[in-house]
């Protein structure tokens, strides 16, 4: 080590008198990067505590023992627009190009639990994402769609318990018991109140449904990832991939908390929870947020929680190149964004991947622009030999000084977390959404002043740039053809025995039982969500932010 | 001394994603005007009400649903029903230039910005055209 010492100052004064670029050398969150990594900056690392091998505590090198070397990635193209008709081609299209698991994107006054014909819904339905009401559209959403074949993941948070139990009827309606399904609810109230705001009822009702689920989940849809503690909607907010990573796992260790108090057996419940993070420009910042990720579960999780199964320790993750990091000028410059970002995504080990479109910034991608996403993913897989090798960063003196730096500085937010009472007590002291609103003003600040360059927009700017790509246009029929349809529901079904579920749904919020039950009776009866959102909002009443900048 | 110009910085519709409001609504602030923001998920009705009742010289609403051509226009109308349609309405958000162009034409929007806008390029544009009362 001396020797490397005593060789590293002499390098450093011969290159003194070199000059260097006139920029800030860090990180996009800030942190400082040297010159040069030597093993010095990894000297107190452990090789078998702190690295192992893939498949082995603390998983740093990856969850798998053989990674992609037996199964590549998931390729989960996350889509949705429209109606339930739509929509359910362009899962055909995608499963016929190659796509091997859906991922729905749900329209606002589903994701907000309103139905379509609701006043607050007007201008919104079909608009980002499909419009889904009742039994009727899911039904339609998956129509020749054989889910005991395919694994669907869900974006719905605050009215995930329905959406979940819209998906179990359909598979019922299929012939697919719930014990065959596979696939992820996203389910992940507490980052609603940190970043993506899209909430229904108060944080305790909410940690509720959640431990609700695990619980029924456990009983009756084994394979079922019940939820995945998101990180994407924390940095697309505008946190740095320090916060990113601190936040997302406190969440984690909130929903464990949550479990246990529940009275559950932390082994039932932790092995079918997984992340989902943002992939964003910095690309070896953003190989060592996985990589810190992973070790800092697996440690929590084996030590402080007493997990004894060692599927409860493993992150898994699914993967989403930053929506956040596109540009409007120069669109097709996203392509290349999207691809770095998708190569440290796969470095970094993930287990399924969603590449966004080139035309994401400007509206929702056509066709084109979302089959040269996933192409650019199957590039990855198949050409470029990357996934022939695990973890092949492990032992770079910069990746791990930079992995532990990840972890020291996401213990220091962890220790600030339970200094002010745990991630309840911190949301509702705005502590997150605080931190967040100042990391995302110091990034837009970096880029006005040009501390940071981001290619054409400011620097490499086409003055006469004029917008050459197709985008896709939302025809403002579907939102008068879907509230025609919820119209019509309403009025032939059996509304007695809607009114019947209704209330048993009711009577249970208002006590302590299992709600996921009554919630599956009352879809099976065709009430739309709107209705059972509304039950459950007479009984818990609305979340109100205190709205700060 | 120069009245200070007043702006409420809004989020009409369901949508949650209030990045690029918070930004601006900072932004404002720290280049001298006196900013309110509403916070998420408001109506329209909701929205006229507050500016009214801060008597704000411009309202920046910030949308990216896609419903700006619903919200936009109905926001307009209930300024102009409740006489106060001497408040100026600017935008920002995923709006395609097609509708951009649709919203300045109908009078639904002085100014509309897009992602990639400076903070400065929005600073200087209400210095130039907000009408303090």
């Amino acid at each position: 080590m001396n020797e490397i010492k005593t060789a590293r100052d002499k390098w450093l004064t011969a290159k003194s008198k070199k000059k260097n670029r006139d920029i800030n050398f860090e990180t996009v969150s800030g942190l400082p990067v040297e010159d040069l990594y030597t093993p010095e900056d990894i000297k107190n690392l452990d090789y078998m505590k702190d690295i192992g091998f893939p498949g082995d505590y603390p998983y740093t090198r990856g969850v798998q023992s053989n990674m992609y070397r037996g199964r590549l990635w998931t390729m989960r193209q996350f889509a949705g627009f429209g109606t339930a008709e739509e929509s359910n081609l362009r899962y055909k299209y995608l499963l016929g190009k190659g796509q091997t698991g859906l991922s729905v994107a749900f329209d606002m006054p589903t994701i907000m639990g309103y139905d379509s014909d609701h006043p607050r819904s007007l201008g919104e339905v079909g608009r980002v994402g499909v419009a889904i009401d009742s039994l009727e559209d899911m039904e339609t959403l998956f129509n020749g769609i054989p889910l005991d074949k395919v694994s669907t993941s869900m974006t719905t948070n605050a009215p995930a318990s329905i959406l979940w139990c819209l998906y179990i009827a359909t598979g019922e309606k299929q012939g697919v018991a719930s014990e065959q399904l596979t696939g992820t609810i996203q389910n992940d109230i507490l980052k609603e109140y940190i970043a993506q705001k899209s909430w229904i009822f108060p944080p305790e009702p909410s940690m509720r449904l959640i431990t609700n689920i695990f619980e029924y989940a456990a009983k009756h849809v084994p394979k079922w990832n019940t939820v995945s503690i998101s990180g994407y909607h924390i940095r697309e907010a505008g946190s740095t991939a320090v916060q990113e990573l601190a936040f997302t796992l406190a969440d984690g260790f909130a929903y464990i908390e949550a479990g246990i108090e529940a009275g559950l057996n932390v082994d039932d419940f932790a092995p079918r929870l997984s992340y989902f993070f943002n992939s964003h420009i910095d690309f070896f910042e953003e190989i060592a947020k996985y990589r810190a990720a992973r070790r800092i579960w697996a440690r929590r999780m084996k030590e402080k929680y007493g997990a004894k199964n060692p599927k409860s320790w493993l992150l898994r993750f699914h993967t989403q190149t930053a929506g956040c990091s596109l540009t409007a000028q120069q669109p097709e410059n996203n392509i290349a964004r999207t691809a770095y970002e998708a190569l440290a995504a796969v470095l970094g080990g993930t287990q399924s991947l969603h590449t966004n479109s080139m035309d994401e910034v400007l509206a929702l991608p056509t066709e084109k622009a979302a089959q040269i996403a996933l192409r650019t993913q199957q590039i990855l897989a198949y050409e470029t030999g990357v996934a022939n090798v695990i973890d092949p960063l492990a032992g770079s003196y910069y990746v791990e000084a930079l992995t532990n730096k990840m972890e020291e500085e996401a213990e220091k937010y962890f220790a600030e977390i339970e200094r002010r009472g745990g991630v309840l007590a911190a949301i509702d002291q705005n502590f997150f959404q605080q931190e967040i609103a100042d990391a995302a003003y110091h990034y837009q600040r970096a880029i006005d002043k040009k501390k940071r360059i981001q290619v054409g927009v400011n620097e490499f700017i086409d003055p006469n740039e004029e917008l050459e790509i197709e985008l896709l246009i939302i025809d403002p029929e579907i939102e008068r053809k879907q509230v025609e349809k919820v119209g019509k529901l309403r009025r032939d079904r059996n509304n007695l025995l809607v009114g019947d579920t209704l209330d048993a749904l009711r009577q249970a919020a208002q006590g302590t039982e299992n709600m996921i039950p009554f919630i599956l009776e009352c879809v099976k009866a065709y009430a739309t969500e709107g209705e059972i959102i509304q039950t459950l909002r007479e009984v818990f009443g609305e979340y109100k932010e205190k709205p700060t900048f | 001394m120069a009245k200070k110009i007043r702006v409420l910085v809004a989020k009409p519709g369901l949508d949650g994603h209030d990045r690029g409001a918070r930004v601006i609504a900072r932004a404002l602030r720290d280049a001298g005007m006196e900013v309110v923001y509403t916070g998420l998920h408001q109506t329209p009705e909701q929205i006229v009400e507050a500016a009214i009742q801060e008597d704000v010289d411009i309202v920046g609403l910030s949308v990216l649903s896609g419903a700006h051509m619903t919200l936009f226009p109905r926001i307009c109308q209930l300024l102009k029903e409740n006489g106060a349609d001497d408040i100026m309405v600017m935008g920002g958000g995923t709006i395609p230039e097609a509708d951009v162009m649709a919203l300045k034409e109908g009078g639904f929007a002085a100014e509309v910005f897009t992602p990639g806008t400076t903070i400065e390029t929005i600073v200087e544009w209400i210095n130039a055209n907000a009408k303090v009362q």
